[in-house]
């Protein structure tokens, strides 16, 4: 059975260490925040914020405390906050251990595309492309095939890139594989995936 | 020198020109100038050009510059929320300069600080790097990027003492400090204002010089995505 969103965000969680500074993105990068079980992980929010608390209860909500995708959240005894330069200065000076970030298309080299599809509509990149250029680990989490079953994972992006050579280690629902020396390496597969049908589902290099 | 005036309008009179260019502060709908806002709209200046991270939603925040057509050029890294927006560009009517949101930040922080250009790695190898200068040091690419100057920057805390140093709130703050600082002239609107000596001053997020124009207002402070979750039985 290949991973659920889910089961994805449980497996990314796997790739935080204990002690470190993380930012996670919209869409499944944010439920890995309901499996990092005990480990000490500091949750950075680009729009201004270190240790990002839970979603409020109702009627608690905060307008002036949003997530980087606009929702409300709370704060934790050890939350500190701070200007957006100051939070890019923390990115890009390579403070931020790792980020799970979602993807349309990753090729062979680590090249990363998730902002924009030409002729539809777009919305910018945000703070994908400072990420991805600061931080130390970065972590795709992305379905294997897009919606009509062709590869995602390439050998040269087609969509306009976020960042060259920028992603270590890429989570799908078939399993996980790593940006490596002359393409990518199958690192485990999901319970009743081979690795065949990883082979099968992807234009990029496998290399063993 | 007086700093507190007593309305929005009262406070930009003088500062606005067709085709400036104005800084805003704010993240999403979170800690932006909103009482600004509304009077930038009732002056009727036009071709303005607007570097802030967002543009607002259709009806509140900068949405309501784009609504009346009072905005020629956005610069910003993210401009999903803004279906009036959508259509103005689509249609070529509203210039659009994606800038990634760390780029933005200081870049306007650059320009605040009297630095015209630093290099970044952020956008090389990208669309956002295309034709402007590369450098290489030690192992990796940067591209140039230029410091703003804005004419005008428009900014929200939420206290301020009457020589405008302010303190913001949680992740109110997000672009307000260097929007402020990149302006050649900051109007600042604050829940409150306070005398001189309230404020700690080891405590203080922006300090007065970067605030040229102080006014206090009643805020709407609408919320973008109310997310909650529920309170389990004990």
């Amino acid at each position: 059975m290949p991973w659920d969103r889910d089961q994805m965000a449980e497996r990314a969680a796997q790739e935080l260490e204990d002690g470190t500074y993380v930012n996670l993105g919209i869409g499944i990068p944010t439920l890995v925040a309901n499996y990092i079980g005990d480990k000490d992980i500091t949750l950075q929010s680009e729009n201004g914020m270190l240790g990002m608390g839970p979603f409020p209860y109702e009627g608690e909500e905060d307008p002036d405390l949003i997530n980087a995708g606009k929702q409300t959240i709370t704060e934790l005894p050890k939350t500190a906050y701070f200007d957006s330069a100051t939070s890019f200065a923390m990115i890009r000076g390579g403070k931020i251990a790792a980020a799970i970030l979602g993807a349309m298309e990753v090729a062979e080299n680590g090249d990363l595309a998730n902002w924009m599809i030409p002729g539809k509509l777009v919305k910018g990149m945000g703070g994908a492309m400072d990420l991805v250029a600061g931080v130390k680990k970065v972590v795709v989490v992305m379905d294997h095939t897009n919606k009509a079953g062709e590869p995602k994972l390439l050998k040269e992006c087609t969509l306009p890139l976020t960042g060259t050579g920028v992603v270590n280690r890429i989570i799908t629902n078939l399993g996980v594989l790593d940006v490596v020396e002359g393409g990518l390496k199958i690192v485990e597969c999901a319970p009743e995936v081979t690795e065949q049908e990883i082979r099968d589902k992807t234009e990029a290099t496998i290399v063993n | 020198m007086k700093k507190v005036y007593g309305s929005a309008a009262e406070a930009l009179d003088g500062l606005l020109r067709d085709d400036m260019l104005i800084a805003a502060g704010g993240f999403g709908l979170c800690g932006i100038p909103e009482l600004l806002i509304d009077a930038i709209v009732d002056s009727g200046v036009k071709g303005l050009t607007v570097a802030s991270n967002n543009a607002g939603v259709d009806d509140f925040g900068l949405g309501k510059l784009l609504a009346t057509r009072q905005v020629k050029k956005m610069m910003s890294s993210y401009v999903g929320e803004n279906a009036e927006f959508m259509r103005q560009y689509l249609s070529g009517e509203l210039e659009l300069e994606f800038n990634p949101q760390g780029t933005l930040a200081e870049r306007m922080r650059a320009g605040g600080a009297g630095i015209a250009g630093f290099y970044t790695r952020t956008g090389y190898g990208t669309q956002i790097g295309e034709g402007k200068e590369v450098k290489k040091f030690g192992e990796d690419h940067y591209i140039l990027e230029e410091g703003i100057f804005a004419d005008l920057a428009i900014v929200k805390a939420w206290k301020a003492d009457t020589s405008g140093n302010c303190v913001f709130r949680k992740t109110a703050r997000n672009f307000n400090p260097p929007a402020a600082m990149c302006g050649k002239v900051c109007v600042m609107e604050v829940e409150e204002i306070v005398e001189p000596g309230e404020l700690d001053p080891d405590a203080i997020h922006l300090p007065g010089i970067y605030v040229h124009r102080l006014i206090q207002g009643e805020h709407e402070k609408r919320i973008e995505k109310v997310t909650t979750r529920k309170k389990e039985a004990v």
